[in-house]
């Protein structure tokens, strides 16, 4: 199932790098891979993550088959104001995940 | 009961016809791999000059299964409106694919980083190019050596 896990601090400094950890549970099936009878394993993958910080894209991600199964996504962004990270993940034949993790800037 | 000689011409035998079939499966396939590879990077770069330095892409050296490999690309900036980076392209040379991932940030990231989990078909040169807010592109590789390729195991469905 869709089913996706994030890291995020509950609160930070203002100005502070924060660290942000993603993970996504996917098969992410390349298109290359065959059953045993030989007919090729149509690709279903995800295409592209997307981090917004209240409501403001700050991060961006396009995935290629190249990208191992249930898609690990580490990075940072700077803690400016109090509110929430929304995280979304699109794919394949219509998938899609959103989370949201709240964050306190001080 | 075998003789040495026969044992010996068997032997040799059975080294040779999986090179051979191997052969046959596309000559030309390393040169199509390249091919693909100098497409794809003058679709990133469009024709610039990419320098090294600046980048810096971590890989294991030996990898024992292609299927899953940490990878992580840092470039130095400060990440400040007038001066960061814009974009963060690997690509790798023998993957059926050379695309892996491109990553879109701005000075909001605080620093240009990224780590992830790729899948490697070969033992290949993975490169890592970053774009600059200036226009510049700059580039690391690094070499790895795959002892169990992602892409060969067949689904069992």
């Amino acid at each position: 199932m869709a089913r996706a896990v994030v890291t995020v601090p509950a609160q930070a400094r203002r100005g502070e790098i924060i660290e942000i950890k993603t993970l996504a549970a996917h098969a992410m099936e390349t298109g290359f891979r065959r059953t045993q009878t030989g007919e090729l394993i149509p690709r279903d993958i995800i295409r592209r993550f997307t981090c917004t910080y209240n409501g403001i894209e700050v991060y961006r991600v396009d995935l290629h088959p190249a990208v191992a199964a249930n898609p690990l996504i580490a990075f940072t962004t700077i803690a400016t104001e109090t509110g929430t990270l929304s995280f979304q993940w699109a794919g394949d034949n219509g998938y899609t995940v959103t989370e949201i993790a709240p964050i306190r800037v001080e | 009961m075998t003789t040495r000689r026969e044992f010996l011409v068997l032997a040799a035998a059975s080294f040779a016809v999986p090179t051979a079939a191997k052969a046959q499966l596309d000559p030309n396939l390393a040169a199509k791999r390249k091919a693909a590879y100098e497409e794809a990077l003058g679709k990133l770069v469009g024709g610039a000059q990419v320098r090294a330095g600046k980048v810096k892409l971590q890989l294991p050296p030996l990898i024992d299964n292609g299927n899953s490999v940490p990878l992580s690309v840092a470039v130095e900036s400060p990440m400040t409106g007038a001066d960061h980076v814009r974009a963060i392209h690997v690509l790798t040379q023998k993957n059926p694919l050379p695309d892996v991932v491109s990553v879109h940030l701005g000075p909001r990231a605080g620093r240009a980083v990224i780590s992830t989990r790729v899948r490697l078909a070969d033992t290949q040169t993975v490169v890592a190019i970053a774009e600059l807010s200036d226009g510049t592109f700059w580039s690391d590789s690094a070499e790895v050596v795959v002892t169990l390729s992602a892409c060969l195991e067949e689904g069992l469905i």
